[in-house]
């Protein structure tokens, strides 16, 4: 009675946990889709009889402007197309190099398996911002290098995560059943196995674009990634930082448009892993 | 594992570009030839390959060079860097733990209502935190709002509360999580039924019984994200000003100081790679059944 009264909460509060980051990363996404039509100015109209304008004063910058007198409300919308770009990009890709070379050398085994190992093993000790810092002096920041690195970095996870799997399903009936009757392994390797791993690697994707976008904005905070001429929520409050005594909405909002975001994919990934995993109650 | 990782940091700082140019840049006019001698005394020309054998047999003896900047012995920099990195690493894993384990407790206890629920929720904003953005938060309140701690620095104990929380805060977020898992199925085993049906109090099943079991796990856990803490401090360092490491890696950067940027980062991932080992050589202390073995 208790027990059926507990999951009865548990799964609505689930749905709220969906419906917030359905809410969150829908409405983000779609307000930077449509930044172009709905600031045709890009955020870069210097307004400087407005300098630093607190938010709610003018009805023309409802977040405020920032030194130069930009319009904060413009410039965060317009810099979320930056950290959604390389979270997503950096995501997919990793995604893709990491399942192809999962499968590979969990299925076969052999050196492949023995390097993406060592390569994970790596990994481990060298955190991203140290390998970040000295492969951006070396190659330079921007949009590009940043979302390579982040592949580079990542891919062992996925790689790692497939591989398990794989060994784990390799020897069960239906893939030898599909072996028995001739199937070629290309086919056994992404219509047999693939469907049975991907719930897994679909949850560490959402939560990885978001640790992603952590990432970018931490790194162009530093200087060390996107241009800072470009809108970015990184730049935005590397820029924001020297004003705080003066302007806090400077360094708030770009701020806050990151926790948002990051949050709304958080939720997202936390639903599916119980959505995808009927089975596996440890979460609940 | 070593030398994979000073390997690939030495071959991508090489390619940084020519330091010799930077040093001279302040100079004024340049010849070629001086170019020539600074690369020289520098140990620039040689290969790479020999530089590399030079860097390794200095590393076995503590030696990491000298700075290209002044002179100053890249050991002297990293030892006056690294324990203020490490005091800071330390505050905020001790903080994240000492909050983190009591509140994991209590949301499994109550698995499903309402605190629960609120630890949950607290723990997923805490997870999209951008550290830099905390810390920056932080000073608008704690330092300019309300003049309570200093922004940056480090002198006494007040500005190093800000630092720490920060990486605590953070830390704690994934910390929650992790106990809590860990206690769920650590309080579905029998032993536990039985302690219960002893009729001990709840505080001594939980902290005594349970969490004795819990351990193993969560300081598997608590190793594996040294990685990610020492990754986070380089970046809240630089809000704070925080003479550490990654302070000095930044100026490194800046100044293509070569054989410092390498000495930092060769140091951080010794640290991390010991303090792994570290971890395997406290299952022995807090599980009798391994020492057995």
């Amino acid at each position: 009675m208790t027990a059926a009264i507990k999951t009865d909460k548990l799964k609505r509060f689930k749905n709220l946990e969906f419906i917030l980051g359905v809410l969150l990363v829908g409405g983000i996404g779609l307000a930077v889709i449509f930044s172009g039509w709905l600031f045709p100015g890009g955020g870069s109209e210097l307004n400087l009889a407005y300098r630093l304008t607190p938010p709610l004063v003018e009805p023309g910058f409802p977040l405020g402007t920032d030194p130069l007198g930009r319009d904060v409300l413009a410039r965060v919308i317009i810099g979320g197309e930056i950290s959604l770009k390389v979270g997503v990009y950096s995501a997919l890709g990793a995604v893709v190099i990491g399942i192809i070379m999962g499968l590979v050398s969990g299925y076969y085994g052999g050196f492949l398996d023995m390097i993406v190992m060592r390569f994970a093993d790596v990994q481990l000790a060298l955190p991203f911002i140290l390998l970040a810092i000295t492969f951006i002096a070396v190659i330079g920041g921007g949009l590009t290098n940043m979302i390579i690195l982040l592949i580079i970095s990542q891919w062992v996870q996925y790689a790692r995560l497939v591989r398990g799997s794989v060994l784990s399903l390799r020897d069960r009936e239906f893939i030898l059943a599909a072996k028995a009757i001739g199937v070629k392994d290309i086919r056994i390797l992404f219509q047999h196995l693939l469907p049975n791993l991907i719930g897994p690697v679909i949850v560490l994707m959402t939560l990885n674009v978001a640790n992603n976008i952590l990432l970018e904005s931490s790194l162009t905070f530093l200087g060390l990634g996107v241009d800072p001429v470009i809108p970015s929520w990184g730049g935005m409050l590397a820029e924001g930082r020297t004003y705080l005594q003066t302007a806090w909405w400077v360094s708030v909002f770009p701020g806050l448009a990151i926790l948002l975001t990051v949050l709304g994919l958080n939720l997202l990934g936390d639903w599916l892993r119980d959505a995808l995993d009927p089975t596996g109650r440890t979460s609940l | 594992m070593v030398i994979a990782v000073t390997l690939i940091v030495s071959f991508a700082i090489r390619l940084t570009g020519d330091p010799a140019v930077m040093l001279a840049q302040g100079a004024g006019s340049v010849t070629e030839a001086d170019l020539e001698r600074i690369r020289e005394a520098l140990g620039l020309n040689q290969s790479f390959l020999a530089q590399y054998i030079g860097f390794l047999q200095g590393l076995v003896v503590g030696d990491f060079g000298r700075s290209f900047m002044g002179g100053t012995p890249v050991s002297d920099l990293i030892g006056r860097a690294l324990p203020a990195t490490l005091a800071l690493a330390f505050a905020s894993l001790f903080l994240s733990i000492v909050i983190s384990i009591p509140l994991g407790i209590k949301a499994a206890v109550s698995r499903g209502r309402w605190p629960d629920q609120m630890i949950r929720i607290f723990s997923l904003i805490g997870l999209s935190f951008p550290n830099f953005w905390l810390a920056i938060m932080l000073v608008l309140v704690l330092s300019i709002t309300f003049n309570l701690l200093p922004p940056s620095g480090m002198e006494g104990f007040s500005s190093f509360i800000m630092p720490a929380a920060t990486m605590g805060i953070i830390l704690t977020a994934t910390n929650v999580r992790l106990v809590r898992t860990t206690m769920l199925d650590t309080l579905r085993s029998q032993y536990i039924m039985v302690a219960r049906a002893k009729g001990l109090s709840n505080t001594v099943v939980l902290y005594k019984h349970a969490l004795r079991n819990c351990s193993i796990p969560l300081i598997t856990y608590f190793g594996l994200q040294f990685g990610g803490l020492l990754g986070g401090i380089v970046v809240v360092e630089r809000v704070f000003n925080w003479p550490g490491l990654g302070t000095l890696a930044f100026e490194a950067v800046s100044a293509r100081d070569y054989p410092v940027l390498q000495g930092v980062i060769t140091v951080l991932s010794l640290m991390i790679i010991s303090i792994n080992l570290l971890v395997d050589i406290a299952y022995g202390l807090v599980d009798p059944r391994v020492r057995k073995e």
